[in-house]
Formats: C-alpha cells, structure tokens, sequence
C-alpha cells in the first residue's frame, strides 16, 4: 500500500474505533464529570477521525462514512488495543492513559511531517490531545495513589493492558519509506518516547511499571487481523448507515 | 457587470452579527473563527473561510448556514463558505473585544499564549469570570461543549466555565 495511505487508514480507524468505544461510557460513567470527559473525548476522536479520512478522500479514497461504515473488520487497520469492550471502568482508564500518551507524541511529530495537509491537521489536534492526556494523568494519579483496592485494580488493569498497549507500535511493510520520506518518525521511535512518557506519570504513582521486554504484543490489528470484539462494534456503528447508505442525514 | 455595493469592511460589519450558536455574545470573527473574507470583482460573489476552533466541533453546519444567510440577507449575489485547518484555530485568535463577550457570558476567556508552550501550568490556571480572582483550580477539562472546562473558585467558592485555551 502507498505509504500515505498504509499511515493514515492506521491512525483514522484508532481514532474512530476508540472514539466509539469511549461513546459508550455515555450515561454510565461512574461520576458525572467522567461521563462527560469519555462523551466528550469520543465526540473529538470521531472528530479527528474524520479530519484523517478527510485527507484519504483527498488522496482518491471514497468518503468518509463510506470509508467507516461500510467496511468488515478485516479491512480496519486499528490496533486491537482500542477495539476490546469498555470493561470496568479501571481497564478504559488505563487504555485511554496509555493510548492518549501515545497518540499525543504521535500528533507532536507529525506536526512536523513532510506531507503538508498531514502536518496542518496534526497541529491541530496536538492541542486537543494534551487535554486527553491531562485528564488520564489525572486519575491515574489520583487512583495510583488512593486505597489498597484502587492500587490494585489499577495493576491488574495495566499488566493487562499493556501487551495490547505495545500493539499501537505494530509496524507494516511501508515503515521503511515512511520513515525515509520524512512522513512520520517511525513507530519504534515513538515508542521508545512513549515509554519515557508514560513512566514518568507512573513513578508519581504506587503502579508498577512491567519489563515490556518480556510482554508479548497484541500484533496483527494493522494488518486486519482482531479479536472478536470488532464486527459486532461495527455492525453496531451502521445498523442506521446501512438502513438506507444513500439518505442525507 | 453588476455593481458592487459592498467592500470588504462592510462585509467585516455583516458578519459581526453572526455569533457562535452556543455563545450568543460573541461573533464568529471576534472567535478567530473567520479567517478569510474576499470578493470576487467581477462577480461580486463572495468567499467565507472558516476554521473550527476544535476539529470535532459540531457547530461549523450551523456558523456556515449562518454565514450564508446573514450575507445573502444584504444583497451579496453569492456566498460560499470553506472550512479548513489549513490556519490551525487557536485561543489567541480571539480578539479583545471577543475576550470582553467571553466575560459578559460568565465565561472565562483563555489566557493568551504568545510565545509559551501550553503546558499543564496553562491548562490549569483560569480567572474567575464572577470575582475576576486568581485563586481557582481546574476540576475537569471536559465540559458541556469541547470547548469548555470547568474551575472551581476558591474565593467566591462557584463553579465557574472557560472557554479552554489551545
């Protein structure tokens, strides 16, 4: 796949599945003010979404809700990590702390890409993205250092996060020229930023950080390879879509 | 040829009745939110460029609609609204005089950037819009719209919003 195209269909459907998935702590957030930051967090990811499949559709892919909802699961390019049901709230916590890190360096390097109309739009998000990362920082914080049980369920959340958290950085056969043409900085580089990033918070916590080195990733989500959870999350997202592709809502 | 009765400053004038659809104090140029006015001379069509002030934003429909309508409301033949990133939206766009509706709306306005990196210290501090106090401190950074987030003021003890900066 054209490298262009390998790099932005990866970061669109992130966005737009994880966008989703935040939607549907809507109503059920355990206080007020958490509901409204996952509502608020998924309307800007469907948001970022859109400006992502935007500069497909400039590059000759078809629209945007064509794009998201009328694709099967092995056609999507997200990372399983943002694909796996809300669970407790503990577990999206810690999915939305470990990806939005991830996703804020990302942005911060692509503001420096070498594909202009990639560059703008990511200038754009870094500064809606540092509210995300502010908010997870919060309450991993906040969490990471309250009762026995908070710190307890906050490891278990990350040791079983993790090897799905090191699948945001699953590579594909266009990572040489990506990096070579100045698109973006490479995903082990990110990585390795990330992981900086994201112990720093934690040293401020009673959290353990695992060996990453013994962790075997989640891989395969970029090459549409996921788990079970992601057809019925789609079928779910264009029931009203496929009702009529046509109509104008 | 048709005569054009207009020029951009009266164009400028039209468009400050258009306000933000969530914040009625405040016009979409005082937003930073209009980034281009220019009028086709020989046509005397005329071209709106909009950039939302956050990319999910999902008021752009109506500012456009609004655009549209205020400007064909005074006789211009044509009007066409763009939207882009291509001047990414932030805080210090908005005017003084947008900072003075923020404040007129109970809102706290952003505090201006400049040349500084917006770092926690940013996103945390905020002026209390009910006692114009300085002792507040950020509850939560996600508030009724995208664009809000919620203080609390120590000294008059309210709740209070702020338009975020970005």
């Amino acid at each position: 796949m054209d490298p262009k195209l390998d790099l932005l269909y990866r970061l669109a459907d992130d966005q737009l599945i994880l966008g989703h998935r935040n939607s549907e702590w809507n109503g059920l957030g355990p206080i007020l003010e958490e509901d409204i930051a996952f509502s608020s967090m998924a309307q800007d990811k469907l948001g970022h979404s859109l400006q992502l499949y935007g500069l497909l559709h400039g590059l000759g892919e078809a629209e945007p809700d064509t794009v998201a909802f009328t694709r099967n699961a092995p056609q999507f390019h997200c990372c399983q990590l943002v694909e796996l049901p809300i669970g407790e709230y503990d577990f999206s916590l810690t999915r939305h702390f470990l990806f939005d890190h991830a996703e804020l360096l990302r942005f911060e390097a692509l503001a420096a890409s070498s594909y202009e109309p990639l560059a703008q739009v990511a200038r754009k998000l870094r500064g809606e993205l540092k509210y995300h990362a502010l908010h997870a920082n919060t309450w991993v914080k906040r969490l990471g250092t309250a009762t026995d049980e908070a710190i307890e369920r906050m490891q278990a959340a990350l040791n079983f996060t993790l090897p799905y958290a090191l699948g945001i950085f699953e590579t594909t056969a266009a990572e040489p020229e990506i990096i070579s043409s100045g698109l973006f900085i490479g995903e082990a580089e990110l990585k390795s930023r990330w992981l900086e990033s994201i112990a720093k918070v934690f040293r401020q916590t009673a959290l353990e950080m695992p060996d990453v080195q013994t962790l075997a990733p989640a891989l395969g989500g970029r090459r549409g390879e996921h788990t079970g959870f992601l057809q019925p999350l789609l079928d779910e997202m264009a029931e009203v879509f496929r009702l009529d592709p046509t109509a104008d809502w | 040829m048709p005569e054009t009765r207009f020029d951009k400053a009266q164009l400028l004038e039209w468009l400050q009745a258009v306000k933000d659809p969530e914040i009625p104090t405040i016009s979409l140029i005082d937003l930073g939110v209009v980034r281009g006015v220019e009028i086709d001379a020989a046509t005397g069509n005329v071209a709106v460029h909009l950039t939302p002030t956050f990319a999910g934003c999902p008021a752009m429909d109506y500012m456009k609609r609004d655009v549209e309508r205020t400007l064909l409301a005074h006789g211009v033949p044509a009007v066409e609204v763009t939207i882009s990133l291509r001047e990414a939206w932030t805080s210090d766009m908005i005017s003084e005089a947008g900072r003075a509706a923020l404040r007129q709306h109970k809102l706290s306005p952003p505090p201006v950037l400049g040349n500084r990196v917006l770092d926690l210290d940013f996103l945390e501090y905020a002026e209390c819009p009910n006692c114009h106090g300085h002792n507040t401190e950020l509850r939560t950074p996600f508030g009724a719209t995208l664009c809000r987030a919620v203080h609390h003021c120590h000294d008059c003890r309210q709740l209070f919003e702020q338009f975020k900066p970005v």
